[in-house]
């Protein structure tokens, strides 16, 4: 069976959900190859594995945290010149579409960014796309090369299918790009215990309407009440109120939960394009006029200091 | 000596316009407004702010378009840039995000540069990778998705706030930046700006100006194919009630409904 090539994103070997997402859909076009770098490379194995990996690449070297994006891609076209796969996934973090584009120009291939689905087709793998702020669904496909498609967050459900995961360490020589780009510095962004937005089953949001950060602990209490990740408009971001990691939108992060409730926000065309696919969508908004109630399933007329506070307290007590 | 900066800029159809696509299923430029896309004004933005800490600077913008392009390119100039290229050709028509890197590079070769600063994404592909593959293409460095930049005795530095951290990049020039809407607010344009624009030099360049083949560009060459666009069926109408003292309860009620709680 022809072999896919996975890029594995892991922190400090602990691997982050969308991969494990991309193994599911890699085993649709055939057998999962993962590809991990740096530290704690190796210590993803036994995760990849359990999600259908067949082999994991593993290569650490300082470069990977020293410079800027061409390092790993010098080591994912070594991988691609090893296995000589079907096809490249890579998920689609900011990183990793610069990752495949630069690795898609390298070989001769072209690239599909921000899949939402992937399906085996005669002429390969077929990508859907959710474009224009959600509001058009397109199938792609590369027609030269092989296909480099990042996939976004939450477009399939993780499934646990083991297979061998045999470490292999991959031969890596970088190019003299590599060393282009220094990170002269970093600062790691600090967890807020609460479920990683793009990744999460339920995001609660807030905007312009919560009118000042000390007000964003009534969106915080509703989100812990319902186990879900906090999300901002950038209205909020840019006042100030709450960090731009949780700007949902076109220049924020592209969120796709089950369940998506935004409070206060009016649901511009930017705003709408990073949550537009969420399955289920609620809003509470004091304005009936406000453009976000076209999209809702459900919708609240009112303030959101006497609405979200009630619900919270209603759904603590449901939940006993 | 002279900082040389060129400014990619995208025109693209209005983000608040009704964006279909053409039978080609190429994007329909005749139903909906062009613009400059807003997210390549922060990179105007910069390469001015740059510049006028410079000694000495040169900003050109460089489009990639139709003939309605250079709008695009005539806000850029009233922001404040100094010239103006245009590479038009009909066999652009359908062209894919690595063609499109190509003849960028090209154009950028031929202007000569020290720093390429473009846009995170276009408004309308938005794929965010069109800085990345000018890097490899043009073989210097990518410093990319900066929420603050600055150039100093031939080095470029930055702020880019990933998802894990943020991190504090350095590189020398010749150098591909791209910058956040977090890089500070674009400015208007004056009225000043408007009427000096009208005088500045935009370029014209085609296909054979850029020594590329026609069979390297275009929909027909394109390393990607789109095979169907289908326009999302419009939300059906959900429930919406008014808040008159219950609405966190019937909320909630919803809630448990779709087994959420
Ligand atoms: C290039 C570009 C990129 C952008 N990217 C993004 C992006 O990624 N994400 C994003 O969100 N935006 C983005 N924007 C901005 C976007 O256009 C809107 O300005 C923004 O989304 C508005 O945020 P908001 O809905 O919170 O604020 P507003 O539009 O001001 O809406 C506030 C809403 O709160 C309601 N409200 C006020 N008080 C209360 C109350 N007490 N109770 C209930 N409701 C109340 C009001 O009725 C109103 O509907 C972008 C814009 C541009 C030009
Ligand atoms: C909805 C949609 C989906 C698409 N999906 C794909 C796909 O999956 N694969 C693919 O290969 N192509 C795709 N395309 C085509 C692709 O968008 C164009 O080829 C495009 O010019 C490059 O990508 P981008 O607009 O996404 O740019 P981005 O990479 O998002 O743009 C980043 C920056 O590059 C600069 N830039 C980009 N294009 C130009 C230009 N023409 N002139 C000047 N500067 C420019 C700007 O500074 C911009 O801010 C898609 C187009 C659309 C409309």
């Amino acid at each position: 069976m022809a072999e896919v090539l996975v890029y594995v994103d892991h922190v400090d070997g602990a691997v982050r959900k969308p991969t494990l997402e991309l193994l599911t859909l890699a085993r649709r076009i055939g057998e999962p190859v993962a590809v991990a770098l740096g530290a704690g490379a190796a210590d993803t194995a036994a995760t990849l594995a359990e999600h259908g990996a067949a082999k994991v690449l593993t290569h650490d070297a300082p470069e990977y945290a020293d410079y800027l994006v061409v390092p790993k891609v010098d080591a994912l076209q070594a991988a691609v010149e090893a296995v000589s796969p079907a096809a490249v996934l890579v998920p689609s973090s900011a990183e990793g579409k610069e990752i495949a584009a630069r690795l898609a120009l390298r070989i001769g291939s072209g690239i599909i960014t921000d899949a939402v689905d992937l399906e085996a087709g005669d002429e390969g793998p077929v990508a859907t796309q959710s474009v224009f702020a959600a509001s058009y669904s397109t199938k792609s496909r590369v027609s030269k090369g092989t296909p480099v498609i990042t996939v976004k967050p939450n477009s399939a459900a993780v499934e646990a299918a083991p297979a061998a995961g045999a470490v292999e360490a991959l031969n890596v020589s970088f190019s003299a790009q590599a060393t282009g780009t220094k990170v002269t510095g970093r600062t790691p962004r600090e967890s807020t215990g609460r479920p990683e937005l793009t990744e999460a089953a339920i995001v609660v949001s807030g905007g312009r309407g919560v009118n000042g950060a000390e007000n964003f602990a009534v969106i915080e209490a509703l989100a812990d009440s319902l186990g879900a990740a906090v999300g901002a408009s950038r209205a909020a971001v840019d006042a100030g109120w709450y960090p731009h990691t949780s700007q949902v939108g076109q220049t924020g992060k592209s969120v796709s939960p089950q369940l998506y409730i935004a409070n206060g926000i009016s649901g511009a065309i930017q705003h709408r394009a990073g949550m537009q696919t969420s399955k289920t969508i609620v809003a509470v908004n004091k304005d009936s006029e406000a453009p976000i109630f076209d999209l809702v399933d459900y919708g609240v007329v009112g303030d959101l200091f006497a609405v979200v506070p009630q619900l919270t307290e209603e759904i603590k007590a449901r939940k006993g | 000596m002279s900082l040389r900066i060129v400014v990619t800029v995208k025109y693209v159809p209005d983000a608040t316009g009704d964006r279909h696509f053409a039978d080609d299923l190429t994007v329909d430029r005749d139903d909906v407004d062009g613009l400059l896309s807003e997210l390549d004004e922060y990179a105007v933005e910069q390469a001015l702010q740059i510049a006028e800490n410079a000694d000495e600077a040169e900003v050109t913008v460089l489009t990639v378009g139709p003939e309605d392009a250079k709008d695009a390119l005539r806000k850029a100039l009233s922001m404040g840039a100094d010239k103006a290229i245009h590479v038009e050709d009909d066999d652009l028509h359908g062209t894919d995000a690595i063609g499109t890197s190509l003849v960028l590079a090209k154009a950028i070769e031929k202007a000569g540069y020290d720093l390429v600063i473009s846009g995170m994404a276009s408004t309308d592909g938005s794929m965010g990778v069109v800085p990345a593959l000018l890097a490899e293409r043009l073989g210097v460095p990518q410093v990319t998705l900066l929420a603050e930049v600055s150039v100093e005795d031939g080095t470029v530095k930055g702020r880019r706030d990933g998802d894990a951290a943020s991190e504090q990049l350095e590189a020398s020039l010749p150098a591909v930046v791209s910058v956040t809407d977090q890089s500070g607010e674009a400015r208007y344009p004056s009225f000043k700006g408007i009427m000096a624009a009208k005088k500045k030099p935009v370029q014209s360049w085609d296909l054979s100006d850029l020594d590329i083949d026609e069979d390297e560009v275009g929909l027909e060459n394109a390393w990607t194919a789109v095979d169907s666009a289908t326009e999302r069926p419009a939300r059906t109408a959900g429930t919406i009630v008014k808040d008159e003292g219950e609405g966190g309860k019937q909320l909630a009620e919803f809630l448990a409904s779709q087994k959420f709680i």
